[in-house]
């Protein structure tokens, strides 16, 4: 499988992944 | 003495664009410039005269960054990087900030002074330490996205 770091899209796409990933965890550990 | 987290935020908000833009710079601009640098042998220029300068603020720019936002959480730096209640959100951002300095000066710039030769490094040992600096650059430019939106979203954004 290809790293997506070696992408600069693929980073930017990983980066918002990773916001609405931490967006839910966060989201439920305030009870929101 | 009341005007100070003022100030704190704004040489934050200052040092956090020049860090933030120039490792936007770095991955948007400079890696896709020097390939083809590479191609017209033009790229000596670029390793030689802007490199090291853009990576002088950047590392610079990422501790004054840090230091100013610890400033700026004061007393309330405990709470938010031990998500307490009402600082989940900043701590977030806090967490992430924290782990791209550390990237920046534990990883990025370590490598970066074998590739630019301020340190003595064979070829081999240059070309691992080109994709480890790429990597934990890349690393930071992902994880430079959920940073700014937890910053935001303590004030700006209800969760």
């Amino acid at each position: 499988m290809k790293n997506p770091l070696d992408s600069l899209w693929g980073t930017v796409i990983a980066g918002f992944v990773l916001t609405i990933i931490l967006y839910y965890i966060v989201k439920t550990a305030i009870g929101g | 003495m009341e005007m100070l987290p003022g100030i704190y935020r704004w040489i934050h908000v200052m040092a956090g664009i020049m860090w933030v833009g120039l490792l936007y710079y770095f991955n948007f601009v400079q890696v896709p410039a020097m390939k083809a640098a590479q191609a017209d042998s033009s790229a000596a220029g670029i390793s030689k005269h802007v490199a090291p300068r853009a990576l002088f603020y950047f590392r610079w720019a990422a501790l004054v960054t840090w230091l100013a936002g610890a400033a700026l959480l004061s007393s309330h730096f405990v709470a938010a990087f031990t998500f307490q209640a009402g600082y989940q959100k900043i701590g977030v951002g806090a967490w992430l900030g924290t782990i791209m300095l550390l990237n920046v000066w534990g990883i990025i710039w370590p490598n970066q002074k074998k590739i630019l030769g301020l340190v003595p490094a064979t070829e081999e040992q240059k070309n691992k330490a080109r994709r480890i600096a790429f990597l934990a650059s890349r690393t930071n430019t992902a994880l430079s996205i959920p940073m700014l939106f937890f910053m935001v979203a303590q004030t700006h954004i209800p969760l």
